[in-house]
């Protein structure tokens, strides 16, 4: 508790904060702000053209004549609008984030000034390839990284996220079994994959046949044996794993995947444990997506964009998707078409133009200024941070895998399950709201599903060890309030001190109301 | 390192902590033998001076477009963004959060997606849109994948006036996935039948409006067609900026329609990050891919916003999810509604009929450069231009003096010689008459 040094006693009240009534429905900094459809209107505008000079219209005869219904606020009216949204969301910026499995770590801000250099942010696609070569080479160079990186000898920039990145990796295996002419039409996933894992596979038509863990949060290369077959194209699996382990048999379990004609497809969205440790090409990795929106640190953005190149293996290079990058002497050349592709067979191509440029930049950005040296620190400082939180808490808190004692170590997250929480009456997710009202950001909560609520925990190595203990003090203070303590309605009842309370989720989906309405039109519709 | 909190002291004691004695104790479930010894051969740490000055070296060496004439176009245009966008966008509490995932703490996320979804459905007349795909381009060959869900149909039939990398995407899905696709060849006169080419197992016929040659025609017959034989029409839009000025693809029946948002609050950026619009017909919200925000009410009964819907999503149901999404395009959907929030109707009509204008004088000043003639009748800020020769050799010599454009055809349609011949030009609000009085005196020169 820190101490009132201001002189003056901020005296406290007899009402209970729930129980002031303002006039406004305000509370202090915290504004109710309406739609923009309730304070703004079709007539008014924040940016001030020139009329258009009279010309014969070439629309066809297709003008539009109704109202649209698009409101428009003036500069100010804008600036107010979002800023007083701003402020009822969580950042990073604001306080320690430890959302497993996101990797919510600093967005150093030269990222940004950089994006936005004109030569970077103000130049178009398809402007002619001579006229660019500094962006080409910008991504040549982030490639360069990525694939030293990883140890893989080739990388497809192209994709727009993780789920995109592992639809290009297994485009890529799909198109390698054709091209030997081997039908296979099953993938393996083990059961703590992310859900983009298996809704990637079968996006693409293959079944998808999960595999157990062991016991100890991992799989054997046994299990995976057994699942094997002549009809498995792949394994898609995850390491570090979904359960903040080390995947420790991955490396027989690529021989024997391998030996049954089948492709290691490996899930890197934990990639920033072992960043400078150990190298995916090194463990028997064919395809392995990079979400350069976790580990290099481009912002999430409240849930885009990021970007997801793929590392492959020698293998899979020839069927990397369009456009990719040519190289004669300092020539740089994106290749666009398959018809100028050469000796390589492209599966195709994911997206139009060339993919994240914007993320590229930033990601390159993070890796010129951490260098080697920073970056195997900031792996080091994730994991370190991570085992720090495991052996502050394993008495307070259960993990599902950490051994008998508790001293497993994990890799850059730390998993708990609700064991711990029996017979208290409180909830996972009770727990997580409790955490923010004491200022931050819950977990990841119920992710892995094979875990029985499931608290998966990240600070990443952005947080000093002030922070971090204090993040521990808090946990351990609630962990032991959830077990001892009389009074559960800070469980129950949280969040309190919110911008909202908790929010009806079955009315949400039961009715829902995705767009507003005119209030005629709203009441029409129902 | 200036990025990195704790000291060796801090990890020192955290070790202890833990009770490991080094911090490799920790990566003991890594195979010894595959453990690095040493450092990448990459660059070590460098001051932010540093960093500034070779990613700076790497930008000198591009020609940005604000530097020249410039009528680039062809599926990303080059708008005037307003400098509160960006200022907006880079708010700590927009661009350092994930997901809404907690809406207690992230109702500034959820409802700019709520008012986003709103703008866009009604922008595109229909009746609900998403929170965003990564872009138009796999926004489109996700609407198709959606028509086949809905009419359990497996072939698509492409407009030969589909952007060719649109098409690229969407043929690519289709290869590996299955299902069929029927491409009508290129259309840049504008004159296909592609209603001609429905037939009882088409789900859908994706069109471009305006489409990639700039030529801009009624839906409602192809709607008409499409739904006589049970099929759907997928509607493409590349400039959302058109929609401000053409009669919407849900007034002519449009049953999904995707565009790529970049037009409204978003720079250029070689290509990336864009956004995805999504949109469609009540009655086909759960077949959609993607995040949806909805309004709800909180314990205290006030208004709020969740993620909704979430039934349809990977998360939920892994392998029979609607997509494979997960993170999508949220901090460049905030760009596109806090643009097109200052905009309003009225200033996007504006915006519109500026474009227009300054595309139509564009066609008149090329048209009467000798040799040159517009292919158009109809367009909006963008049309085609048949050279008397090799367009990417002009598009070459033009950038030698300082001019961008256009994109020859060829570039998208490499396989097509009879296309080598044609441009595609757009102008934009950013376009002075010097500018097109310089693009047209150039290519007269370089012919
Ligand atoms: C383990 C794992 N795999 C895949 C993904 C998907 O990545 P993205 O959201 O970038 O598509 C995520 C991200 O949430 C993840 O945590």
């Amino acid at each position: 508790m820190a101490m009132n040094t201001q002189g003056r006693p901020t005296a406290p009240g007899t009402a209970t904060i729930a129980e002031i009534q303002t006039f406004t429905g305000n509370r202090g900094l915290d504004h109710e702000e309406p739609l923009i459809f309730e304070i703004g209107d079709t007539g008014r505008t924040g940016v001030d053209l020139p009329a258009a000079p009279k010309a014969k219209s070439r629309l066809g005869g297709l003008e539009r004549s109704a109202e649209i219904g698009l409101p428009g606020l003036t500069e100010p009216e804008t600036m107010r609008h979002y800023v007083r949204l701003s402020r009822k969301n969580y950042a990073i910026d604001s306080g320690l984030y430890p959302l497993g499995s996101c990797t919510m770590k600093h967005n150093p801000r030269l990222n940004e000034k950089m994006a936005r250099l004109p030569g970077i942010g103000d130049i178009h696609p398809l402007q002619p390839q001579s006229t660019v070569q500094g962006a080409i080479q910008l991504m040549e160079t982030l490639a360069r990284y990525l694939m030293e990186l990883t140890g893989m000898p080739a990388v497809a920039l192209s994709p727009k996220a993780g789920a995109h990145g592992e639809l290009c990796g297994m485009l890529a295996i799909k198109a390698a079994h054709e091209a030997k002419g081997s039908k296979r039409d099953v993938v393996l996933v083990p059961d703590s994959a992310h859900g983009t894992n298996p809704a990637t596979a079968a996006f693409m038509g293959y079944r998808v046949k999960s595999i157990p863990a062991m016991a100890d949060g991992t799989v054997s290369a046994e299990a995976v044996k057994a699942a094997l077959g002549p009809d498995v194209a792949a394994i898609m699996l995850t390491n570090p794993n979904t359960c903040g382990l080390f995947e420790r048999e991955i490396v027989e379990i690529a021989k024997v995947v391998h030996e049954a004609g089948a492709y290691f497809y490996c899930d890197g969205a934990n990639f920033n444990a072992i960043v400078g440790k150990v190298r995916p090409g090194d463990l028997g990795v064919d395809a392995m997506h990079i979400n350069l929106h976790k580990t290099f640190s481009t912002p999430h953005g409240g849930g885009g964009p990021g970007a997801g190149p793929v590392v492959l293996s020698a293998a899979l290079a020839p069927y990397a998707p369009l456009p990719f990058i040519r190289k004669d002497g300092d020539k740089l050349t994106l290749v666009e078409d398959a018809s100028e592709a050469g000796d390589a067979a492209p599966f195709g191509r994911l997206t139009a133009f060339h993919g994240q440029m914007g993320m590229y930049v930033r990601a390159l950005t993070y890796m010129l200024s951490h260098g080697s040296d920073g970056m195997r620190q900031a792996s080091e400082d994730a994991v370190l941070s991570a085992n720090y939180i495991r052996a502050s808490l394993k008495d307070v808190m259960s993990q599902p895998f950490g051994g008998p004692t508790g001293d497993r170590p994990c890799m850059h997250e730390v998993l708990f399950d609700d064991t711990w929480l029996k017979d208290t009456g409180v909830t996972t997710l009770d727990f997580a709201k409790a955490m923010i009202d004491e200022g931050y950001h819950p977990m990841t909560m119920y992710f892995p599903l094979v875990v029985h609520g499931a608290m998966l925990i990240e600070p990443t190595e952005s947080e000093s060890k002030q922070s971090l203990d204090q993040f521990i003090g808090t946990l351990r203070f609630l962990a032991n309030e959830a077990r001892h303590g009389n009074d559960k309605s800070r469980f129950k009842e949280a969040p309190m001190l919110s911008p909202r309370r908790r929010l009806d989720e079955t009315k949400a989906a039961r009715e829902p109301r995705l767009r507003w309405r005119p209030a005629a039109a709203k009441a029409a519709a129902e | 390192m200036r990025y990195l909190p704790l000291d060796d002291a801090d990890r020192a004691d955290m070790l202890a902590k833990i009770g490991v004695k080094a911090i490799d104790d920790l990566f003991a479930d890594v195979p010894n033998a595959k453990l690095l010894k040493s450092l990448p051969p990459l660059a070590k740490t460098q001051s932010e001076i540093a960093v500034e000055r070779e990613i700076g070296r790497l930008s000198a060496r591009n020609v940005s477009a604000g530097s020249v004439p410039f009528f680039v176009g062809a599926g990303a245009y080059r708008h005037h963004v307003p400098a509160s966008v960006d200022h907006l966008i880079q708010r700590s509490e927009f661009l350092t959060s994930y997901t809404p995932y907690q809406p207690e703490i992230t109702q500034g996320t959820l409802q700019y997606l709520f008012e986003f979804q709103s703008q866009v459905a009604l922008l595109t007349g229909m009746d609900v849109a998403n929170a965003s795909m990564y872009d138009g381009s796999t926004a489109c060959g996700e609407a198709v994948l959606m028509a086949h869900r809905i009419t359990r149909r497996k072939k698509a039939v492409l407009s030969g006036g589909l952007h060719p990398h649109y098409r690229a995407v969407t043929e690519t899905l289709a290869k590996w996935g299955d299902t069929a696709v029927a491409e009508l060849p290129p259309d840049p006169q504008g004159k296909e039948d592609a209603a001609a080419a429905i037939d009882g197992e088409t789900s859908c016929v994706v069109v471009q409006y305006p489409s990639v040659y700039g030529s801009i025609r009624d839906l409602k017959p192809i709607a008409d067609a499409a739904h006589a034989k049970g099929a759907l029409l997928v509607v493409v839009v590349t400039e959302v900026v058109a929609l401000g000025a053409l009669k919407s693809p849900g007034d002519m029946g449009a049953d999904i329609v995707v565009c790529e948002g970049q037009s409204i609050g978003n720079g250029l950026n070689f290509g990336g990050p864009y956004v995805g619009l999504f949109a469609t017909r009540e009655k086909f919200v759960r077949q959609m891919p993607g995040r949806l925000a909805g309004e709800t009410v909180d314990a205290e009964g006030k208004r709020g916003y969740v993620l909704t819907l979430s039934t349809r999503e990977q998360h939920i149901r892994r392998e029979k999810a609607t997509s494979n999404i997960c993170t999508n395009s949220g901090l460049c959907a905030l760009a596109f509604t806090i643009h097109m929030t200052l905009l309003g109707e009225a200033g996007l009509r504006k915006l519109a009929a500026l474009n227009h204008a300054n595309a139509c004088d564009l066609a008149e000043r090329l048209g009467k450069v000798k040799g040159v003639s517009v292919l158009n009748d109809t367009f909006f800020n963008e049309f085609t231009v048949r050279l008397p020769g090799k367009a990417a050799d002009v598009i070459e010599k033009l950038a030698e003096r300082h001019i961008l454009g256009g994109v020859p055809v060829s570039r998208l349609e490499p396989d097509h010689p009879e296309l080598a011949d044609l441009i595609l030009v757009a102008s934009t609000e950013i376009n002075t008459d010097d500018d097109r009085a310089a693009f047209a005196a150039a290519l007269k020169e370089v012919l």
